[in-house]
């Protein structure tokens, strides 16, 4: 239909031919209307804003000469730079990891389940991805408060020591993780309950026949054929769990002493609180690579996942 | 019992057959599903404990899982302060606004970009797709400082006023709403169209008189969608606004709820449920089309 488009327009004016034309050029007029608020919005509010930071970040501090890459020098030579890196990979990865494999069993878990039964569960595993990120790590910010953890009381009455869960720098690091990975995995059993209803129940059955046991099953049958959404969910989460504010900003605000702070909590505070927007902005690009090749990899994904639909 | 069930399981094992190997699958499948629901429904169930607990009872650090007076303190306490009232307002007033500009912007241009191919199409749709994976946070660093020359520059004030949110939010709504809906007028077969232009509607009539109703579940999608993310934003209110008055709920209930003190938290959680409210109503009435939504966006396009 698009071939048909253009060709109208060459098309010299024979017969049917003026009508296509008109046709065609109302159409590609319209089309553009109808698109033109959506490019405005891109063009004004993401692609602009993204070139401008990559500017901001030759910037001086006052804004008012450029300095070229000395931002990115004075960054690599901060000692809080590299552990920003390095929490940000850490903190990204592993919670990418358990969230993968906490919903891809969780699938696998309801999907066993008669099917009355896993419209329940489904929709009671999906709460913790509706509520609104801050309210949740709020709430689990009481639940780790100091002086008042609910989970210190289980614990005492365990007989077991209490934790200062955000006080320390391992045991904060692995609080933040915990939180996004109880926000993150429903999305990955949402995904993937979606993905497993896909599989041919036929496959399953003639694995049970030659005697698959149910870790065969899911090792020779799901994985492989879930091998296309997995890795889709995982890149997409890489980006989502890499780029995070809310988390980190909420239950330490990057503290102990920088022990937890990532990129975008950083960039934030450099940028906004310490008024420093180039030291900022450069802070904030470094998140940029891990975007861009995450992205790629994902558009490819999808592109094959809708051939093979 | 649980002992009797696992040495039935065994037992059932040996004897190989089938459908005693799903029972045992079964039973674990429950057992492991009960762990995580007792996870993820930790914080939720906690939040309404503590909201219903007075500052006496949270002083008194007695079992934090229980509550011996449940009262509505917190609540009355809260929905009687100006403030919160003002945050409450700021956040229905944004939502709205950016479902409707979502709306009015991805619909269109979606089925501009799944329909009526022209030149550079393809790599549009492409764009929007990108477009939604690059996150807030690589943003409102240039973006403060572009409000500072729009300031300079016209006189018109951004920083600090509410309504700037409805400006920033459809960056975030509006990509993936695009995407979703060009999945689902994809998905409308093209004889339709053909006998829609046969019959002299027009583009525009062919959009409203067909492919909204017929893509409706689609539409219901986006809107929730846009409605969740424009509701719970985080970043984009901390940064662009600080006056109590112009903050949203989550933005309000932490920034300005907390004042270092502790016995405040049952307000605190009152708050937090109070604006979790709304998405987890729209879930629990629209569930399937929130998930359907969800799915849509890495099988669509």
């Amino acid at each position: 239909m698009a071939d048909a488009a253009i060709r109208g327009i060459h098309v010299p004016a024979a017969g049917s031919g003026v009508t296509i034309r008109r046709l065609a050029r109302r159409k590609s007029t319209i089309a553009f209307v109808m698109t033109l608020p959506l490019m405005l919005l891109i063009l004004a509010l993401v692609i602009y804003p993204a070139f401008y930071s990559m500017y901001l970040a030759t910037l001086n501090k006052s804004m008012q000469y450029f300095v070229g890459l000395s931002n990115f020098t004075f960054l690599f030579k901060r000692e809080t730079f590299w552990l920003v890196v390095k929490q940000s990979v850490i903190f990204a990865v592993s919670a990418v990891f358990f969230k993968a494999l906490f919903g891809f069993f969780i699938a696998n878990f309801v999907n066993t389940l008669p099917v009355k039964g896993q419209r329940k569960w489904r929709g009671m595993l999906l709460v913790p991805w509706v509520i609104p990120t801050a309210i949740s790590t709020i709430t689990w910010f009481w639940l780790f408060d100091p002086d008042y953890s609910a989970f210190n009381w289980v614990l005492r009455h365990l007989g077991i020591a209490p934790i200062s869960w955000l006080g320390v720098a391992n045991w904060a690091r692995f609080s933040v993780i915990l939180v996004n990975v109880w926000y993150g995995a429903p999305f990955f059993l949402i995904m993937y309950l979606a993905a497993l209803k896909s599989v041919p129940e036929q496959l399953y059955e003639a694995a049970e026949i030659d005697g698959a046991s149910w870790w065969q099953r899911l090792w020779y049958v799901t994985l492989p054929m879930m091998r296309n959404i997995i890795s889709i969910t995982v890149l997409f989460s890489l980006i989502v769990t890499f780029a995070n504010f809310d988390i980190v900003r909420i239950l330490t605000n990057g503290g102990p002493v920088d022990q937890t702070q990532v990129f975008a909590t950083w960039a934030f505070q450099l940028g906004i609180q310490g008024n420093d927007i180039p030291l900022g902005a450069s802070v904030s690009l470094f998140m940029f690579p891990i975007l861009a090749i995450s992205a790629v990899f994902i558009l490819r994904g999808v592109r094959k996942r809708s051939e093979e639909m | 019992m649980a002992a009797t069930a696992i040495a039935e399981g065994i037992q059932k094992v040996r004897h190989g057959s089938i459908s005693k190997n799903r029972r045992r699958a079964l039973f674990w499948s429950y057992v492991f599903l009960v762990i995580f629901a007792v996870f993820f429904l930790t914080p939720p169930l906690y939040m309404l404990i503590t909201s219903l607990k007075s500052s006496a009872e949270i002083a008194a650090i007695t079992n934090p899982w229980f509550v011996y007076h449940p009262t509505l303190e917190n609540y009355a306490a809260l929905l009687d302060q100006q403030v919160f009232l003002v945050f409450m307002r700021n956040s229905i007033v944004v939502s709205l606004c950016v479902v409707a500009i979502t709306m009015l912007i991805s619909v269109p241009a979606a089925f501009a970009l799944a329909r009526m191919k022209f030149w550079g199409s393809g790599v549009l749709a492409t764009g929007v797709f990108l477009t939604y994976l690059v996150p807030e946070s690589l943003l409102f660093i240039p973006l403060f400082k572009i409000f500072a020359f729009v300031h300079q520059y016209t006189g018109i004030e951004l920083i600090n006023h509410w309504w700037v949110l409805i400006v920033l939010y459809p960056t975030l709504s509006v990509p993936f709403a695009t995407w979703i809906m060009i999945g689902y007028f994809a998905s409308i077969p093209k004889e339709i169209d053909e006998a829609a232009l046969i019959d002299g509607a027009g583009y525009i009539q062919m959009l409203t008189k067909i492919f909204i109703p017929v893509a409706l579940p689609g539409i219901i999608a986006a809107t929730i969608f846009a409605f969740t993310v424009s509701w719970a934003d985080f970043l984009y209110p901390l940064a662009f606004t600080t006056s109590t008055d112009q903050l949203v709920l989550p933005v309000g209930i932490i920034t300005t709820l907390i004042k270092g003190d502790v016995y405040n938290w049952g307000q605190i959680m009152a708050g937090s449920l109070l604006c979790a409210a709304p998405p987890l109503i729209v879930y629990a009435f629209l569930m399937d089309y929130y998930i359907a939504g969800l799915t849509a966006g890495a099988t669509k396009g």
